[in-house]
């Protein structure tokens, strides 16, 4: 997962570092992550791992960072599989 | 020593009251020379209003946002200059109250400001940027202790009678543009030189100048906060709400003014029913169209304050932005048929009934963050939000 959501961050984030040098962790807004782009983001993940976010994890907080964005997309899917 | 014969009315409303006839008073010349509305703010200082927002450990009143939105109301009323002065001051104090609470300077500069009824002005426009308050270009230079930052500020409303202004940066010479921070900078850390001249349609005596603003300050006075969640966090529903209420205020007048009109046509009238009355019945509707939109939006930002996930969420965003959005539109068709229904006396200045100015003066709410960038950035969000259809939700 945690190379899709690079690949995918590479693609469409639109950021002025490379992926590869961002550690897990690291803030994508100070990054240089713009709303437009965490959008972006936010559809090419729904389309690739085939989920919706629901409004409640729509935050700044849940694409902070690649690692948010793992546990975000991780949350949804064990939400699904439970139901 | 003499007693007063009878106490005065310290409530809220009744010291904003005294404020609007202050402003009332002098709201044409203002409007007229483009100048500052020393009297209005003046009085506001006499009646304590600059520091209501503060919490009361810190000195102040602990005024809630609906509170000082009805401020605002009735000083835009009588004068939409001053009731703006007004409402961008309080935008200002709110990022203060909400991320200032946390640092021990902050929280001493909140005393003073109480103390001192300073007034605070903002400088996030920025030359080449223009409304985009969520980038710089401009960085800040932190050397030890000490903080400088020199920025094209291309609009400081009074930035030339404030005692404290509240300027946007990147955080640090290699930050990207939307890695920014805040910085209060007190009247004898900075000089303006003075770039643009505010000579404006209407608005006017918000004074709202551009400069080359250069401050030098201790890097204390940074917020500790990232800019990026003081906007979404205070800034952007105390604009949005602050601001329309003051533009509600100046549509309420107009409809006043367009319902003495009629009234006084009616007398006349022998009976039959005045020209405009069906007009004066459509403005009264959107006129509480408008009220509840405010209103709606002041409940969303109560509620979604006691949740920090709801605050910095896309559905709290939008709901904002749609306040902003009806609001800024909604006054001019109000306005407008104000305007109408009072004929050449709402045209000409000097009678009862002129509406010159509340036209001029509403005309500012669209492009203040322009609503073509606001409606990008709902309609971005729209992309993946899913709205709540409720009713009561
Ligand atoms: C009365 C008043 C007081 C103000 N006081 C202050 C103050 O104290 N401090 C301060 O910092 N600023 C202040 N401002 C400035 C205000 O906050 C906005 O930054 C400013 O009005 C925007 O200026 P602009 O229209 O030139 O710039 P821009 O925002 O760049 O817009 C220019 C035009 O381009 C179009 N446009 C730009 N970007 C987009 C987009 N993404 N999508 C669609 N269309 C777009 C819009 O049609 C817009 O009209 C004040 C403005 C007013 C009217």
């Amino acid at each position: 997962m945690n190379e899709t959501i690079r690949e995918l961050l590479a693609r469409v984030g639109g950021l002025p570092v490379a992926v590869t040098e961002l550690e897990d962790a690291a803030d994508l807004y100070a990054a240089g992550l713009s709303s437009f782009a965490s959008v972006q983001l936010m559809l090419a993940i729904e389309e690739a791992f085939d989920i919706e976010f629901p409004d409640s994890l729509l935050n700044r907080k849940s694409f902070a960072s690649i690692s948010a964005i793992e546990q975000t997309v991780a949350q949804i899917l064990k939400a699904r599989e439970a139901a | 020593m003499s007693l007063p014969a009878f106490a005065t009315d310290m409530t809220l409303g009744a010291r904003a009251r005294r404020v609007a006839e202050v402003a009332a008073e002098n709201a044409d010349r203002v409007d007229q020379e483009a100048r500052f509305p020393a009297e209005a703010v003046d009085a506001m200082k006499a009646e304590r209003l600059l520091g209501i927002q503060v919490p009361v450990s810190f000195g102040g009143e602990g005024a809630s946002i609906p509170e000082i939105a009805e401020v605002c109301t009735i000083l835009g009323q009588a004068c939409a200059a001053s009731a703006m002065v007004f409402a961008m001051h309080q935008i200002k104090v709110s990022s203060l109250v909400e991320h200032g609470g946390d640092s021990e300077w902050h929280r001493d500069f909140m005393r003073e400001l109480c103390a001192r009824q300073l007034l605070v002005a903002s400088a996030t426009t920025e030359g080449g940027i223009g409304g985009n308050l969520r980038n710089s270009i401009c960085a800040i230079e932190i050397d030890g202790n000490i903080c400088r930052l020199t920025k094209d500020a291309t609009v400081i409303s009074y930035g030339a009678h404030a005692d404290v202004i509240m300027v946007t940066s990147r955080a640090h010479a290699d930050a990207t543009p939307g890695d920014q921070v805040m910085t209060v900078f007190k009247k004898n850390q900075y000089t303006l030189e003075k770039t643009v001249d505010w000579d404006t349609l209407g608005m006017r005596g918000t004074c709202s100048d551009g400069f080359i603003f250069k401050g030098e300050a201790p890097a204390a006075q940074i917020f500790p906060k990232p800019f990026a969640e003081i906007a979404a966090q205070s800034m952007l529903a105390s604009s949005h709400l602050l601001w329309s209420a003051v533009w509600y205020g100046i549509a309420a007048d107009a409809v006043l003014r367009a319902q003495a009109f009629v009234r006084a046509a009616a007398r006349k009238a022998n009976g039959a029913q005045p020209p405009g009355v069906v007009r004066l019945a459509e403005a009264s509707n959107l006129l509480q169209l408008l009220k509840a939109n405010i209103l709606s939006g002041l409940k969303v930002y109560a509620d979604a304050k006691a949740d920090l996930d709801q605050l910095s969420s896309m559905a709290f965003s939008i709901a904002m932005n749609n306040v902003k959005l009806a609001s800024s539109e909604t006054i001019l068709v109000i306005i407008n048929q104000a305007m109408i229904i009072c004929g050449i006396m709402g045209y000409k200045n000097g009678t009862p009934y002129s509406l010159g100015r509340h036209l001029r003066d509403a005309h500012s709410a669209q492009l203040m963050i322009s609503n073509d960038r606001i409606l990008g950035n709902t309609s971005t969000m729209l992309l993946v939000q899913k709205p709540d259809t409720s009713l009561l939700g």
